[in-house]
């Protein structure tokens, strides 16, 4: 592609002080997104994916949390050396950011009218009149019925899906040009979802928004997305086409993610699990973070954190070796066998201890 | 002895409305929320029922109205014979060792101020299964059957990550010997990678001790994947309820047919090609639930009968139950619609 990215993630780095010290929640991650493009970030809770898209709004509550190096590139503008007043006019104008839960990110006091023409003010100078008629517009367009009543309710008076829709209506306000959606149905029952997953659909076909759609939930990144990264304790562990991702995942934790879920369409008499937990991000070490839970784990892997290398075209993971999904099930179980018995061994050796004590 | 092969649990017409007061000085009831509104089922002994449906379809209130922790407003529950709406101190305390419950929040269930070991062995204590340092190497035996360390034993919740005080709760379940474990979205608040985990250990702990699960939950996926039967609930009814194979392969009401094309299935080139049946509108309030079938107002396939009349739960062969006018019609017709 010739025409240089929207947005461009370059070394972000973003620590947070704590009184354990100091915790690298995002390290050292690339990433672009082009226009009109949906990328998907994947990864659990502590990974690193809402903190990344805080930042790119410059929304990382400081202190106790600090952008520590990187670039975070817009439109050729770097946004990590924008003043306050310069970032407020990007925010809900150019940026704008739909949130998981939909009840505490609008203000329960004010009515949606109010909510959803003061950015239409503020960003694209309507007069009070013009940003109403906008609004209602905006809310129709989401599907709500009955917009120009609507608009005079509070938040309280709609239903979890009616109040996405709302914040949705209200991302979309001054046409921006990049739509973060962070985990936008998570808290959303399935058939709900379904309609909000349609309507975004919809809504990137008309108006061409690039969108980054954060989100846990493998499913909606295979309907949703066209390239999706993968997060692993604050770094980027995988990006590829989402087609070449789930055809031909390449870091084991990827392989994991998609060997542990249930699926639908499928027979599995028996799950896959990751063992373990995620990691500690206080702990300062050089070994590949998902080496403890890695089922395909070498000596090299203790000593070296790999960084991203292409392993097929428009394919990078972060693992030192090419390995193949098909030989996890002989790997785990090797595994698994001779991790048992030091465990039994050492389990043998504390109740021994105890008794003769 | 009861004889195999029988119902470990049947429900019959059970129902579980929670009164809504006015807000004057007399407190009036002015209705009532039908969280449960008539449910007829039953649990074989050594299955897995898995229980589905949205926010608010009276699916956990179903599952606490089986352990009397709510008293429910009418219907029996039968247990291994004994009827349990009927018993009440003593008695009740003494069924409560045969039926347990695993909670949702692995962050709330457990008192953060009592250690493990308090925790596992206070039912063991409450019920006289043990005595002195017995219950102390009770403990240790259950968290290793739920693969905990049973170093851990002096630790508190708070030092524990959500997979493992899932595994406390599983632990403080099986610590009274149960007979039924209803399991209330044991994995909803779980990262991905640690839902395997424990979906695999309940599995095991089943096929060990035998026993009978209630799954709760919402993701159809997960339910699929641990249940024998699968019960679809909508707004305090049971729309239907097959074995697990036959519900997802062949649905015969249109709310679960709605249901299982709104799921996403993680393969790009699969959700590229299938067609989604998206129900307009949001599910109605359980204070005044719609005439006639519940679903009516959402259904894609409506008819006039269904506005007026509320369909029979009835057996369309090899123990496939549907609440629907149309359900012998119905998937003919839904691909009728969306073309």
């Amino acid at each position: 592609m010739a025409e240089a990215p929207l947005l461009e993630v370059k070394n972000l780095q973003v620590q947070f002080k704590t009184a354990d010290g100091v915790v690298n929640a995002v390290n050292n991650v690339s990433f672009s997104v082009n226009r009109g493009e949906t990328l998907g970030i994947v990864g659990e809770s502590g990974s690193g994916k809402s903190v990344t898209s805080l930042s790119i709004m410059r929304l990382i509550p400081s202190p106790p949390g600090k952008i520590a190096g990187g670039q975070i590139l817009f439109d050729g503008d770097n946004l990590v050396d924008f003043s306050e007043s310069e970032m407020r006019k990007i925010r809900g104008n150019r940026i704008s950011m739909i949130f998981q839960d939909p009840m505490t990110s609008l203000n329960p006091v004010l009515r949606i009218g109010k909510q959803m023409t003061e950015s239409l003010q503020l960003h694209m100078g309507m007069t009070a009149k013009q940003a109403r008629n906008r609004a209602i517009d905006l809310l129709s367009m989401v599907g709500i019925p009955a917009p120009d009543k609507r608009l005079d309710d509070f938040p309280h008076q709609f239903s979890g899906g009616m109040r996405q829709r709302v914040m949705i209506a209200m991302g979309l306000a001054c046409n921006p040009e990049l739509l973060i959606a962070d985990e936008p149905t998570t808290a959303l029952d399935v058939t709900i979802q379904a309609q909000i997953l349609e309507l975004l659909n919809r809504l990137k076909n008309e108006t061409g928004t690039a969108i980054i759609f954060i989100t846990h939930d493998l499913g909606v990144v295979a309907g949703m997305t066209d390239r999706v990264i993968v997060m692993y304790a604050g770094r980027v562990v995988e990006q590829a086409s989402t087609n070449e991702l789930f055809r031909n995942p390449r870091m084991p934790y990827t392989i994991g993610l998609l060997d542990s879920i249930p699926r639908l369409d499928g027979i599995q008499t028996r799950l896959t699990p990751i063992p373990g937990l995620p990691p500690d991000l206080l702990e300062k070490t050089n070994r590949c973070p998902f080496a403890p839970r890695c089922d395909f784990v070498q000596e090299q892997c203790w000593i070296e954190t790999p960084s991203l290398r292409q392993v097929a075209p428009d394919h990078t993971a972060a693992c030192l070796f090419d390995i193949d999904r098909d030989q996890r099930q002989v790997m785990a179980e090797k595994k698994i066998a001779e991790e048992q018995a030091v465990l039994d061994a050492a389990l043998e050796d504390v109740l021994a201890h105890e008794q003769a004590s | 002895m009861a004889v195999q092969n029988e119902n470990l649990l049947d429900i019959n017409g059970l129902k579980m409305h929670f009164p809504v007061k006015s807000n004057g000085l007399l407190r009036r009831t002015v209705g009532a929320v039908k969280a449960v509104d008539g449910l007829s089922f039953s649990v074989k002994r050594g299955e897995t029922l898995g229980l589905v449906g949205e926010s608010g379809c009276g699916k956990s209130t179903t599952g606490r109205a089986i352990l009397q922790l709510h008293r429910p407003t009418a219907g029996t529950v039968n247990f291994d014979g004994k009827e349990l709406t009927k018993l009440n101190g003593e008695s009740l305390r003494q069924m409560r060792r045969k039926v347990q419950i695993i909670f949702q929040d692995p962050y709330a269930s457990l008192n953060p101020r009592m250690t493990v070991g308090d925790i596992v062995g206070e039912p063991i204590r409450v019920h006289n299964l043990r005595t002195g340092k017995e219950v102390r190497t009770r403990v240790e035996e259950l968290l290793r059957v739920v693969g905990l360390n049973p170093y851990f034993i002096n630790r508190y919740p708070h030092e524990f990550s959500g997979g493992q005080r899932q595994r406390i709760g599983i632990a403080r379940a099986l610590a009274v010997e149960p007979d039924f474990i209803v399991c209330d979205e044991p994995v909803s608040a779980l990262d991905v990678s640690i839902q395997a985990q424990i979906i695999n250990l309940l599995q095991d702990l089943q096929g060990q001790f035998g026993l009978t699960y209630l799954f709760i939950a919402h993701n159809l996926s997960v339910v699929k994947h641990i249940s024998d039967r699968v019960a679809v609930m909508y707004l305090g009814k049971m729309v239907e309820l097959a074995p697990s194979k036959q519900l997802y392969a062949n649905p015969m009401h249109p709310y679960t047919q709605a249901l299982l094309s709104a799921v996403p299935i993680p393969d790009p080139e699969v959700e590229k090609q299938r067609q989604r049946i998206i129900l307009q509108g949001d599910v109605p309030s359980p204070l005044n639930p719609p005439s006639g079938c519940h679903f009516h107002t959402r259904c894609p396939i409506v008819i006039d009968k269904c506005k007026a009349e509320d369909p029979p739960f009835q057996d369309y062969g090899g123990g496939h139950f549907v609440a629907c006018w149309r359900a012998t019609e119905s998937q003919a017709q839904m691909e009728k619609k969306l073309q």
